[in-house]
């Protein structure tokens, strides 16, 4: 039998790049976000995770916590925290989604809520820069214990950043379980973890504990 | 320690883990390529405080790195005062010959130092001319350490057909940018962990170094460091203190400098001392520019640490807190709220009373306390440390010279 090939771990940093849109009420909120290149939906809704491991503010993005902490609107906040960015096949969807949430509600306020103490809303992106993280497993105890200790921008790299990016639906995590080491229904369990509602280090956590248990099922057998 | 020995392995014990390893391979992307900084000024202030330690680290990471200062008389630098004050908002009454001459002193500096490089990164406005001067090859970037939010308009009009020549600028905050037609990055400040005011303390030292400033610890300690600037309202902070006073028996210690060299600061620090007048268990302390040391004691023998600022740049006395594990309450302005994660390392807040239930809610909260200091020293720790700030200069280097 063929060896599997080997999980080349990767971690990433990202440089920040401030594109000069901003907006002081939610109608600007959502005419902003309506012009903003993709990377910056993506930017205030998943690499919050690359700068917070785990979830720090009151809602799990950008838009949901501007709102709610500098305009002081709690409903739109709520309504804007739920959106699951794993819910949608496209950032254009989940872009098309949170401006429809905020349409729908700016429509029966009249004025707009606008911040008046706080800060503006500033649109940002990301430029994320792929580094070897000088790990790489061949079997399902190394890919074990190398998750364990690379660095969390890793597991940022191989969950949401290959999902949304790189067009792997379910994470290079789980693609390559399944495709070389042929252990499917944990392929899906890992591609079900969703970072959005622990942050990453919850999401390793929960990935740890299924190949804990993954391997006490093998115990018996070899190579695993 | 000399700073011309550093190297990054030394900080492998405090970086978030796995990051030095993470700067080695992103270096050996960049090695050997040529990154030269430029500023007006080899010491005193921040920027020089951070080169003079990111410089060598880059230099042991296989970068090219070098740093060059401008020169100027002293009519170049009352100029360069005047475009700082102004861009900062306050009105300066630039002439013509002073602009003239503003250039004129940059262009000698190109012809002297010639700067060249992969990337040549020129810091703040008072070398931001050399640009007239750049060779075809390289690229170059502007790196605004102050608030612009705000500028003077005719003077931003000046420095602005400067700055578009740059292949991009960096700013610290979103909010102290201008809209531009050069990409802009984000870069926080960051501050040095092994550095005099951060490194780790005995318990002996930290009493030592009390007992020489004759501030007692037998009582929590409220702290705020800060310049005596109306800005950071230090009034502000002592109503705050009479406030918690009434329920707990704390101290205060209000540190500072910047009497010496600026009237206003003289007079704002005698006001302070007036209001304090009497007050056995307010310490208000003028300090000299380079009390490192005496600043790191002071705020790992806070309590609570606060930084009520009315207007703030970055603000990064709020690191240097968060750092030694100290939760931070600090005024909702400029970087204090990118720092300050709310309710999770401290409380931003925007008045006086704000100030002090924050403080009587943590006092009263002990565990609490404790906890808001351990995250936001983690949070220090992957933010706001040299090593994140290596990491985004190295990847502007990755982008810009790819």
């Amino acid at each position: 039998m063929a060896q599997p090939a080997p999980f080349i771990f990767f971690g990433c940093i990202e440089l920040r790049e401030i594109l000069g849109l901003r907006a002081r009420d939610e109608r600007e909120l959502m005419e902003q976000l309506e012009r903003a290149p993709l990377g910056s939906v993506y930017y205030h809704t998943h690499s919050v995770f690359l700068r917070h491991h785990q979830v720090t503010g009151a809602y799990p993005n950008d838009f949901a916590n501007w709102v709610a902490s500098q305009v002081r609107d709690q409903v739109l906040g709520e309504r804007l925290a739920v959106v699951d960015p794993f819910a949608f096949g496209s950032l254009e969807a989940l872009r098309e989604e949170l401006v429809s949430i905020i349409d729908h509600h700016v429509a029966t306020l009249h004025p707009v809520p606008r911040v008046v103490f706080g800060d503006p809303f500033f649109f940002v992106q990301s430029h994320v820069i792929e580094v070897p993280a000088g790990l790489e497993a061949r079997t399902l105890q190394e890919f074990r214990r190398c998750l364990a200790e690379v660095d969390a921008s890793a597991i940022y790299l191989h969950t949401l950043e290959s999902r949304v990016w790189r067009g792997q639906p379910h994470g290079d995590f789980a693609g390559w379980v399944e495709r070389d080491l042929g252990l499917p229904s944990l392929a899906g369990a890992i591609a079900r973890i969703n970072p959005y509602l622990g942050g990453l280090e919850q999401a390793r956590t929960r990935m740890l504990q299924l190949l804990d248990a993954a391997l006490r099922e093998a115990e018996p057998a070899s190579g695993l | 320690m000399a700073s011309n020995t550093l190297t990054i392995e030394e900080y492998r014990e405090v970086a978030p883990k796995g990051t030095v390893d993470l700067l080695l391979r992103l270096a050996e992307r960049v090695r050997g390529r040529r990154f030269l900084h430029v500023n007006s000024t080899r010491s005193g202030g921040g920027v020089a405080e951070i080169l003079n330690r990111l410089v060598p680290i880059m230099t042991d990471l296989g970068i090219k790195a070098g740093w060059e200062v401008i020169e100027g008389d002293p009519g170049f630098f009352a100029t360069t005062k005047a475009l700082h004050n102004a861009l900062q908002g306050m009105e300066q009454a630039l002439t013509v010959a002073m602009l003239e001459h503003y250039v004129d002193v940059n262009r000698a500096n190109a012809e002297r130092l010639r700067p060249t490089g992969d990337l040549i990164l020129v810091h703040d406005p008072q070398p931001a001319a050399l640009i007239l001067a750049r060779p075809p090859e390289g690229k170059w970037a502007w790196r605004c350490h102050i608030d612009l939010s705000a500028p003077q308009r005719r003077v931003w009009a000046f420095l602005r057909r400067f700055v578009e020549r740059y292949d991009a600028a960096v700013f610290s905050l979103p909010s102290f940018a201008q809209r531009l037609d050069i990409p802009q990055f984000l870069v926080y400040p960051s501050i040095d962990p092994l550095a005099e005011k951060n490194r780790r303390m005995s318990r002996q030292e930290i009493q030592k170094t009390l007992d020489a400033l004759r501030v007692q610890s037998d009582k929590p300690i409220l702290l705020q460091v800060s310049r005596f600037d109306r800005f950071k309202d230090p009034v502000g902070v002592i109503n705050a203190y009479r406030i918690v006073k009434r329920y707990h028996d704390v101290r205060l210690v209000l540190a500072g400098g910047g009497a010496t060299d600026d009237p206003e600061g003289a007079e704002v620090l005698n006001e302070v001392r007036e209001v304090a007048a009497r007050d056995a268990d307010i310490y208000v302390l003028d300090l000299p520019a380079d009390a490192h040391l005496q600043i790191n004691a002071l705020q790992r023998a806070a309590t609570i640490v606060i930084q009520k600022s009315t207007r703030e740049g970055f603000g990064l006395t709020v690191a240097e807190a968060m750092w030694k594990g100290k939760p931070v309450i600090g005024g909702a302005t400029g970087g204090i709220t990118a720092q300050i994660l709310y309710g999770v390392t401290g409380y931003t807040v925007n008045s006086v009373e704000g100030a002090a239930y924050r403080i009587r809610y943590l006092l009263g909260n002990p565990p609490l306390i404790r906890r808001m200091g351990a995250a936001g020293r983690e949070h220090v720790r992957r933010n706001f440390l040299i090593t994140r700030h290596l990491q985004d200069y190295l990847s502007l280097l990755v982008r810009l010279t790819a």
